[in-house]
């Protein structure tokens, strides 16, 4: 089988500009949604008190909701969770009660109603713990990308390295955004799903930039001027760009579908990163490289004395 | 030129055959035990115990499966949870106060491979129930009562080496004398600085008033914070060893808070009970002529306390004021039993004081013949006085009987409080995470399942899309899963639902290297190169792009590990040990089977990596 029946390169450089025109749209809207939306941070970044519980028969949301306001709490968010039976509850943090005991009482409040409900997960997070996960979320993410710029400069070039890095986060911006937009909660799971695939898309310019620096220091293909070289570099790895992502994505979507709800938004968030990673990585990050005016001599230089196995042959 | 030596194959086959042997014991799955652990350190985990627990289970008729006895515990196997439960009740009653009787789970795996260090990993909170806090220590708190015994501290010598002052109290983390003069200032900074080299000590005048203050030095400060996180740690560990559970984890994170996981853990009320409880014991003299004075006690009810006593409750309820000078604390406690009263039969506490409180406490009597003590016992912030009897004689060699309208039940409970000691500092959980046993049952389906589907879908498309080479892939992303489960295994890591999607993310991201390989070959046939020489390129080009890809990869993990907290770290560490497997799984072990399948053959026509289109003539395509 082979599905990738390309006779000559795709001028995908002749589109350089649409590619980045549609990104910095999309990209203008998650941000715009950030800004004005937000984000609905789950209870680890806010701190709170998450609790599941399960019921026997299909659970009475607005019964819950009674309880929760004889406890004090009428802003707690009442909802199923997977089926019927399941409920979340989330309560905001409130001064002065003790963790501890919160999750007792809102036990006994609800087996008033029902003696056989069962509690399943309780989370509760304090406030500066809640601040502290963000802290280093924003941290990691920062961390990540130094790194991965300042290793892309050191294996290739600096030009390299910005537009990844460029493109990337603009992955991550639109993931971020796509949280936004929706409503989805974003929580720890979500975060480290978020910077996974910012290590993971990155593979894709890698690859690219790889087959652009092979061809860069061909011989035979002197005479490509640098866009016709990017458009050999991309079309040449497209096939296994797909192939690779379909496979990833064949996993993250078996989590999806099977991975119940505690997975779902963390697979989700890869779903959207895979998809656009492919996007982003080779049709957002060669333009910039393009513009940042990459040449030969760029990546020629540790190449002069040609190794005796490289021969070339490639066409 | 696809060729291994011998060597490469054999180092391939022994990595594998390691990898199979560690993964294995996570497939044999868990039985229900009782583990039987002794609860001090005179009392030894050894064949007689081992012999007893077998002798009360004969004859409960309760036959265990398999009792296995280790460095610090007794282990019984059970067929079902039933008789598990019912096991532990009977060990509980049987053995007494001196064990601690928990369940547990053990490995099924057989014990050949548990002699070899190959064990399961363990099961992270959320997959197999059980209850996470993560406490903080209030340090300021430790200061201030460090301070507080350091002002103790600084009276008594004063008053051993007769230098008056006028006043000592503590202001906020500071201590605070005051002299009438400067020399007797300057007699007390002597002395003070002789005896308590932990305090600054600087001098100030106020008018008439010479004083001196004196603060922790940075140094001590810090020894208190670490000996405050230290002694709470031990004494959560008693507290927990008192709940009976298997595994409890506590440790420290950072400078002040501490980590308590304890697995299976159900009853979480009580666990946050026994954990949040701040006992602290007391012993005062009671203020024999207030107590006596119907007068002072009603003036005291309504709030006037005569200067230097404090106002509590009897257990019967009747009011007694004691001296606020304590006598004792918790911390000279060595040990404490619940038991009964020589003479009377009532139930009683026996406590069995250290050198320097059975050194006080035999002064104090001796001194004070005829007169009532106190013993206080402060829960949750509360006082209450447990007991006050008369001191009929001198009471030398630290042993001491509390007794006095207690219940049989509550002697029990009073004795586990003075026993587990009292906590340096208040703590509180700020964060929670506890996770039923049915949703941590369900944890494991889901996590399993979708790995298993995942792989299966991409499977069944790699062979399909690249024929042998595809199952040739399958094979080694098969040995990546081996080899990472193995790791984790030796590792003893902590298995969590997260992780397992990690482990289900590297299937994902691992297949990229073969996928890479594979198009790199056909590739290289497209455009003529023989078989060999396809097979040769294919697998020297992708190496590079491969390390690269991974390294990016890893970055992102390595972060990941380091600043994320709790799951995200499972997830992390999954991560990272999956690239670092795959990157030689999936070149190294593909390529061995490559090699061993096409490497020998001179004459390769085709080789088996599903249709390879070449664009310019259909010079017949390798099938």
């Amino acid at each position: 089988m082979e599905w990738f029946r390309i006779k000559r390169d795709i001028p995908f450089m002749r589109y350089a500009l649409i590619f980045n025109v549609i990104s910095l749209v999309t990209f203008l809207i998650a941000v715009g949604s950030l800004a004005f939306r937000g984000l609905n941070l789950g209870v680890d970044f806010t701190g709170g008190t998450v609790m599941e519980v399960a019921y026997a028969q299909a659970a009475e949301l607005g019964k819950i909701r009674e309880s929760m306001a004889r406890l004090g709490f009428t802003d707690a968010s009442v909802q199923n969770f997977g089926t019927s039976r399941d409920v979340l509850i989330r309560l905001p943090l409130k001064q002065g009660v003790s963790s501890a005991k919160l999750s007792e009482q809102v036990m006994q409040e609800l087996r008033k109603d029902d003696a056989r409900v069962e509690m399943r997960r309780v989370e509760f997070v304090g406030p500066q713990v809640g601040r502290e996960l963000l802290e280093n979320g924003a941290l990691a993410l920062l961390f990540v990308s130094l790194g991965i710029v300042a290793y892309l400069a050191f294996r290739f070039e600096w030009k390299f390295g910005v537009a990844t890095i460029i493109a990337n986060l603009h992955d991550t911006v639109i993931i971020v955004g796509c949280f936004s937009i929706f409503q989805w909660e974003f929580s720890l799971p979500v975060l480290a799903a978020v910077l996974a695939i910012l290590g993971y898309s990155v593979n894709e310019s890698v690859v690219v930039f790889d087959r652009v620096r092979e061809v860069f220091r061909n011989r035979r293909m002197r005479s490509l001027t640098v866009p016709q070289i990017i458009d050999h570099a991309i079309t040449a790895t497209m096939s296994r760009t797909i192939i690779t992502h379909g496979c990833t994505q064949l996993m993250v979507c078996s989590m999806l579908v099977f991975g119940g709800e505690t997975l779902f938004y963390f697979a989700l968030a890869l779903t959207i990163g895979i998809l656009f990673g492919i996007y982003s990585s080779v049709l957002v990050a060669s333009p910039i490289v393009m513009w940042l005016g990459v040449s030969r001599e760029d990546l020629a230089r540790p190449e002069a004395q040609k190794k005796p196995g490289e021969t070339g042959a490639v066409v | 030129m696809n060729r291994y030596s011998f060597w490469q194959y054999l180092l391939i086959a022994a990595t594998l055959v390691l990898g199979l042997l560690y993964t294995v014991p996570n497939f044999f799955g868990e039985v229900p035990a009782v583990q039987v652990q002794p609860h001090r350190a005179a009392l030894k985990a050894d064949a007689a115990l081992m012999g007893r627990v077998e002798d009360i289970l004969r004859k409960g008729s309760l036959a265990p499966t398999g009792v296995v006895l280790d460095a610090t515990s007794v282990k019984a196997r059970f067929p079902d949870t039933d008789a598990q439960l019912k096991a532990k009740d009977l060990l509980q009653s049987q053995l007494g106060e001196d064990y601690v009787v928990a369940l547990n789970l053990l490995s099924n795996s057989p014990r050949w491979l548990a002699t070899i260090g190959a064990l399961p990993m363990y099961l992270g909170l959320d997959l197999r129930g059980g209850v996470h806090f993560l406490m903080q220590v209030d340090m300021k708190a430790a200061i201030a009562k460090k301070v507080e015994a350091t002002l103790n501290d600084v009276r008594g010598n004063l008053r051993e080496k007769r230098i008056q002052y006028t006043g000592i109290a503590r202001e906020g983390q500071a201590i605070v004398v005051r002299f009438r003069d400067a020399a007797m200032r300057e007699k007390g900074l002597q002395e003070i600085s002789r005896t308590l080299p932990d305090l600054e000590l600087k001098t100030a005048e106020d008018g008439s008033e010479f004083r001196i203050v004196a603060t922790l030095k940075p140094e001590a400060q810090k020894k208190t914070q670490e000996f405050s996180l230290q002694q709470n740690i031990t004494t959560l560990r008693n507290r927990i060893n008192e709940l009976g559970v298997a595994e409890p984890i506590i440790q420290q994170q950072g400078a002040d808070r501490v980590v308590v996981q304890l697995p299976g853990v159900q009853d979480t009320a009580k666990a946050k009970d026994i954990l949040g409880r701040t006992a602290t014991l007391e012993v005062r003299m009671v203020d024999d002529d207030a107590t006596n004075n119907p007068a002072v006690i009603q003036a005291a009810l309504a709030g006037q306390v005569p200067f230097g006593d404090e106002l509590y409750l009897e257990r019967g309820g009747a009011p007694v004021l004691v001296r606020r000078q304590v006598v004792l604390t918790g911390d000279r406690i060595n040990d404490a039993q619940p038991g009964f009263d020589n003479q009377t039969g009532e139930p009683a506490v026996h406590i069995n004081l250290d050198g320097t409180g059975a050194r006080i406490f035999h002064q104090v009597t001796r001194e004070n013949v005829g007169k009532r003590m106190a013993i206080l016992l402060f829960e949750k912030g509360k006082g209450e006085v447990v007991t006050a009897p008369v001191i009929r004689s001198e009471i030398p060699g630290g042993r001491v009987q509390i007794s006095g309208r207690m219940t049989t039940q509550e002697a029990h409970d009073v004795a586990l409080l003075l026993r587990a000691g009292a906590l340096a500092a208040p703590m509180e959980i700020i964060e929670e995470r506890t996770v039923g046993p049915s949703l941590g049952a369900e944890n494991i389906r889901i996590g399993f399942h979708s790995t298993w589907y995942g792989f299966a879908a991409i499977s069944v498309y790699m062979i399909v899309y690249y024929a042998l080479f595809g199952v040739i892939s399958i094979v080694a992303l098969t040995a990546n899963v081996l080899f990472l489960v193995a790791l984790l295994s030796m590792l003893q890591a902590t298995l969590t639902l997260p992780g397992m999607a990690g482990i289900a993310l590297t299937i994902g991201m691992a297949i990229d290297a073969n996928v890479l390989i594979n198009e790199r070959i056909r590739e290289e046939l497209r455009n003529g190169n023989t078989p060999q020489a396809a097979i040769h390129a294919g697998y020297d080009r992708a190496w590079g792009t491969i390390l690269d890809s991974n390294l990016t990869t890893l970055i992102a993990g390595v972060f990941l590990f380091l600043l994320g907290s709790g799951p995200v770290k499972g997830f992390a560490v999954v991560l990272c040990l999956g690239i670092l497997t795959s990157q030689f799984s999936a070149v190294m072990v593909s390529r061995a089977m490559v090699n061993l399948y096409y490497g020998s053959r001179r004459r390769l026509e085709k080789v088996s990596i599903g249709q390879v289109w070449r664009p310019q003539a259909n010079r017949g395509a390798g099938a």
